[in-house]
């Protein structure tokens, strides 16, 4: 019998090959020993920053939140310190929580949107814009109260469908060039892109102080970084979609310590 | 409103070098961008930065267009007796902060 000509059987071998690739490029999740925050990757200057509270510029949107906090608002005239008291104790951990499932949207919402929902129904004040000073420094103090604290959501029968639609995101590819966060996050981490180091996209300091912004901006504004850095059409603020993809990487961040404000370049 | 962090150590011997931190809340919009209709965005930075031990000028920084948001500066003095730094930034848009801090030396 005569064999197969040696063309075909070599394009063939070569598309096995890169059929392999692309199956352990979407098999690789980081496994749990190595998991890093931002904060391990990024240089010492930037690290010192975050590392001082009275060099960490994050610290004033922290101040100024404190300052929201005990601020009578809306037309109820009551301020969050009035009904929450002592941030120190009582939002003790709430950031790791979040996004949190809430009964009457029946789906996730994130500490902004849990926020803004206090004002609303509860201060009967105006809903804060979203990535404006106030909400940042509200977010801020609360995120402040758990830092050192593990990240802690919680995935039930109710938060699992949109777990499931984060993780999808995460590893579909997306945008003009058609790349996934898994493909930079997952797998080229800790090397460069362009004259960055590539993260793992552990949101671990949200909100941060990101020196390329000159100032603090919330998870959402990141992932809407990343989503036109890909060339896709970035979600809009307040987006399901982009809640589902913070719920997803605060679960695969599970157990990490949060650093909030953190610092990042 | 927060708008200035100091960081001074509250005591230190009398002729010790001691290291002084501000940082202080400002955007520090340089005049040069443009909105995305092509208008100018004003400028609005601080202009000057200055810190006075017990009444004398001890240090003091002229601030341009290209320094960051929220200027972070630190600098060495000799502490010399207890008392009064004070802090003063202004700008444009008449932009002024003062803040003091107090020292022990002994």
């Amino acid at each position: 019998m005569p064999g197969p000509p040696a063309l075909p059987l070599r394009r063939f071998v070569v598309t096995v090959i890169m059929a392999a690739i692309a199956a352990s490029a979407v098999a690789a999740e980081i496994p749990r020993a190595e998991r890093r925050s931002g904060y391990d990757l990024m240089g010492r200057e930037t690290r010192a920053i975050q590392d001082n509270d009275t060099a960490n510029p994050g610290m004033l949107f922290v101040l100024d939140g404190e300052s929201l906090w005990k601020k009578k608002t809306g037309a109820v005239g009551q301020a969050c310190a009035d009904c929450h008291g002592d941030a120190s104790q009582t939002m003790k951990g709430v950031a790791a929580r979040y996004p949190a499932f809430d009964a009457r949207e029946g789906r996730p919402i994130d500490l902004e949107q849990r926020i803004n929902r206090c004002r609303v129904d509860r201060q009967q004040a105006p809903a804060l814009a979203w990535e404006s000073r106030d909400l940042l420094a509200l977010t801020a103090y609360v995120a402040r109260q758990s830092r050192g604290l593990p990240i802690d959501v919680t995935i039930d029968a109710r938060t699992q469908p949109f777990l499931d639609a984060g993780r999808a995101a995460f590893h579909r590819g997306q945008g003009q060039i058609n790349l996934s966060c898994s493909q930079c996050h997952d797998d080229l981490w800790g090397r460069k892109l362009a004259g960055s180091v590539i993260p793992q996209a552990h949101p671990t300091g949200y909100p941060i102080y990101r020196l390329e912004w000159q100032s603090l901006g919330s998870l959402q504004r990141r992932l809407r970084n990343c989503l036109i850095g890909t060339r896709a059409e970035a979600y809009e603020f307040g987006a399901p979609e982009l809640v589902d993809l913070e719920l997803y990487l605060m679960w695969r961040a599970q157990g990490m310590k949060l650093e909030s404000p953190g610092v990042r370049p | 409103m927060a708008s200035a962090l100091i960081n001074v150590p509250e005591r230190a011997r009398r002729g010790e070098i001691i290291e002084i931190k501000t940082l202080v809340s400002h955007p520090m919009e340089t005049g040069y961008r443009r909105t995305q209709l092509g208008a100018t965005i004003p400028r609005d930075i601080i202009r000057s930065f200055v810190c006075t031990y017990n009444g004398a000028e001890i240090f003091r920084a002229e601030l341009h267009p290209a320094i960051a948001a929220n200027p972070f500066i630190t600098f060495t003095t000799v502490a010399t007796e207890s008392g009064t730094l004070t802090f003063q930034w202004t700008g444009d848009n008449g932009f002024s902060v003062t803040q003091s801090a107090t020292i022990t030396v002994g």
